[in-house]
């Protein structure tokens, strides 16, 4: 190696091992320890746009104030739902988004109990989200999945759900039937699309069994 | 002819070593590949590590191929499966292939699991290894789900809401956590993009770089020796000992004992091969569109057992159940070589793990068989489309025949067999005269309880009568109607001697 044109940089410790060197070089290394540093501040500053776009989808953009995400969605004039009758309707989601296709449709259950009052149901059944299917004759919401069953109500009649179907906010304008939805509707998030005192968990013991009778006070906008 | 011969090998010998000197890695590799291994572990019983490697390789060549026509948008990933089932040369094999191979990955990777587990080689000095190798079973389990929802039909969109609904379960941070797996506050373009991401760039990457870890520390610590009883692991002597049978029992890994893990990974392959072309591709099922209710949900084979536990909780333990139990699972899988790393290997001296897979495969076997045919969930179409079997309406009155329309109308048969056609959810009714007494039947009917909704708002008090008197008739084979022991009680006074139980029921009536 002696033959080799010495490098105007290098110093006299070219003798000893690597880790010598290091140790003789405390400038060098404490430029390292510097260097470091310097790419964790980087690193952490970089850190800000990358999990806020992670993170981007959890904060709520809620244009709608206490309502949540979402918007007032028509669903058709009040006399297509006659009275005593559950119906199944399907809206477009007004959260619809570029690409989203036919999973942008959804579909709710719309009862209505007396002229001016309404109960309308997400199809997700409140245990795990499958879409209940609704029989008039033995008034009963029936979940595909595990077997979840609701009265007409929409309470919890059977099955693994804890607690009723979940509820959409509504109101009538100008003879427009009109709902409150945005929201795929889960334990997390019924809170934004049904009645806010409605307690969650709704388990009947088998000694005092379901008054199917009672109705849920609706939500009027 | 000799001379052209000599000089083609030195041309290739010279070939070789010119890029061998730049690449520096053949003779490395060689080195590893050939290192020796104890003559006992050449065994069949080997083979299911390799195996699950040449699978992952299968399953990414597929994919990368799937992927030139696959489109991952919400809007047309199901229409690019039907054409690539229907419309690409071979679409449907390759699908075909990625799909079975899939299964056949899952399930390879468990019995390596197993056979780890019972011959002890997750113990001192490969801790390590095995805890890797429980992430790979996750990362393969967790490239099954999201490459179910990749197939994005009705299963794959009502499956992502299975899992935002158990999201929304957690405590505290269940809203935003929905909307974190969803990419947005309900399903759609963005749900399919995120899983597509975790699909094709995120869990395969990690995948292969921690099989790279796993198969690097297999080579580091050499494959595990065959187990014999009352041969003990012991952390201050293990090492030495490998080192003294590979020494003296050694053989090259290439070629002497690899030609078994060639000859399996091949089988594997064709058994994939032919499956698929005997099975074809997995759906699409229905398209993706969540205002067609008229569906059954049902995830893929690998998760049939865990939708079957859903079925079974009750509400009052689910969310726990669902959100500790696989964090317990979990850790319990990844601790257990620390806490039980020394001692047995082999499996005549560890009953409590033999009993543990016995257990935990039976468990998942009858989990699984059941998901294959929910008998908890209703059956929609039951109460329109079965017959009444002909034997309950010979010599029955109107007013019965009455009751058995009523059965039917009121959707009875969705959740009630009657001679094993119908529902499974609740009771089978052919005996339920001989259950039940009529008082306790009207009870049930219009109450409910017992996981039975009631019915009393549904049905009027002619339709009870006839129902009940309907129900009346179903007996069973040869067997008398259920008394009410307490009714004779109630109608018999203390300082009066009981009367015989016939007398009773005509006072009854």
């Amino acid at each position: 190696m002696s033959e080799l044109l010495k490098h105007p940089g290098e110093s006299e410790t070219n003798t000893l091992s690597p880790e010598a060197k290091a140790a003789a070089h405390s400038r060098r290394a404490f430029l390292f320890k510097l260097s470091l540093l310097l790419n964790g501040a980087v690193g952490a500053l970089l850190a800000v746009p990358l999990v806020g776009y992670l993170l981007g989808p959890t904060m709520r953009k809620s244009s709608g104030g206490d309502l949540g995400v979402g918007a007032w969605v028509g669903l058709g004039p009040v006399n297509e739902f006659p009275v005593g009758e559950t119906r199944l309707v399907d809206f477009e989601s007004p959260v619809k988004s570029l690409g989203d296709g036919e999973t942008g449709k959804v579909a709710c259950w719309v009862r209505r109990v007396s002229d001016q009052q309404f109960q309308v149901f997400a199809i997700n059944c409140a245990h795990l989200g499958c879409p209940v299917r609704w029989f008039s004759e033995s008034k009963l919401f029936m979940c595909p999945c595990h077997g979840g069953a609701y009265y007409e109500d929409g309470s919890r009649a059977s099955g693994p759900p804890e607690r009723g179907l979940f509820e959409y906010r509504y109101k009538v304008d100008n003879g427009t039937l009109t709902i409150h939805a945005g929201e795929l509707p889960t334990l997390a998030t019924q809170a934004r699309c049904s009645e806010k005192d409605k307690p969650l968990v709704q388990i009947q013991s088998a000694a005092t069994p379901a008054t199917p009778g009672k109705e849920a006070e609706p939500w009027q906008g | 002819m000799a001379g052209i011969k000599d000089r083609a090998t030195k041309a290739g010998l010279a070939t070789f070593n010119w890029v061998e000197s730049r690449l520096g890695l053949i003779k490395t590799a060689w080195g590893f590949a050939s290192h020796p291994t104890p003559a006992n572990n050449a065994s069949w019983w080997y083979v299911f590590g390799s195996a699950a490697t040449v699978l992952l390789m299968l399953q990414i060549v597929t994919g990368v191929l799937l992927a030139l026509v696959y489109s991952p948008s919400a809007n047309e990933a199901w229409s690019s499966l039907n054409f690539l089932n229907h419309n690409v040369t071979l679409g449907w094999y390759l699908r075909a292939i990625h799909g079975w191979g899939s299964d056949f990955m899952i399930a390879i990777v468990l019995i390596h699991m197993v056979q780890v587990f019972l011959f002890g080689a997750f113990k001192f000095p490969r801790e390590l290894t095995w805890m890797v190798g429980v992430l790979l079973l996750l990362m393969t389990l967790g490239m099954a789900f999201t490459g179910q929802v990749m197939r994005f039909d009705q299963d794959a969109y009502w499956g992502l809401g299975i899992g935002a609904s158990i999201s929304s379960r957690v405590p505290l941070i269940g809203a935003p956590l929905v909307h974190m797996v969803l990419g947005g506050p309900t399903l759609g373009g963005a749900t399919l993009s995120r899983f597509f991401t975790l699909h094709v760039f995120v869990i395969p990457g990690l995948l292969l770089a921690s099989v790279g870890v796993h198969i690097w520390m297999t080579l580091y610590h050499g494959v595990s020796d065959w187990p014999m009883p009352g041969r003990l692991v012991k952390k201050a002597t293990y090492v030495e000992e490998y080192h003294e049978l590979t020494e003296k029992t050694g053989i090259p890994f290439v070629p002497d004992a690899a030609w078994k893990d060639a000859v399996f990974a091949a089988a594997i392959i064709l058994a994939v091969m032919a499956t698929a072309f005997f099975f074809g591709p997995f759906g699409p099922g229905g398209p993706p569109d969540p205002t067609i209710i008229q569906t059954a949900p049902k995830p893929d084979f690998a998760f049939l057992w865990i939708y079957a536990v859903l079925a079974f909780l009750p509400p009052s333990i689910e969310t726990p159940v669902m959100l500790v139990v696989p964090v317990l699972a979990i850790v319990g899988m990844l601790l257990l070589p620390l806490v039980n790393g020394e001692g047995e290997r082999h499996w005549a001296k560890r009953p409590v793990a033999v009993l543990m897979v016995s257990v935990i495969a039976v468990s998942l076997g009858i989990f699984t068989r059941l998901g294959t045919y929910t008998p908890w969930s209703p059956i929609m179409s039951a109460w329109s489309g079965d017959a009444v079997p002909p034997q309950y309406l010979h010599g029955r009155t109107p007013l019965e025949r009455q009751g058995a329309l009523v059965l039917q109308n009121k959707q009875c048969r969705n959740c009630h067999s009657l001679d094993h056609i119908g529902g499974q959810r609740g009771p089978a009714l052919d005996d339920v005269a001989s259950q039940l007494t009529e008082d306790q039947i009207i009870r049930q009917v219009l109450q409910g309880g017992g996981n039975m909704p009631a019915y009393g708002n549904a049905l009027n008090p002619s339709e009870t009568k006839a129902l009940t008197q309907f129900l009346e008739t179903l007996r069973g084979p040869e067997l008398e109607p259920a008394v009410d022991a307490s009714r004779k009680l109630a109608q018999t006074s203390e300082v009066k001697r009981p009367t015989p139980p016939s007398q009773t029921l005509r006072a009854a009536r």
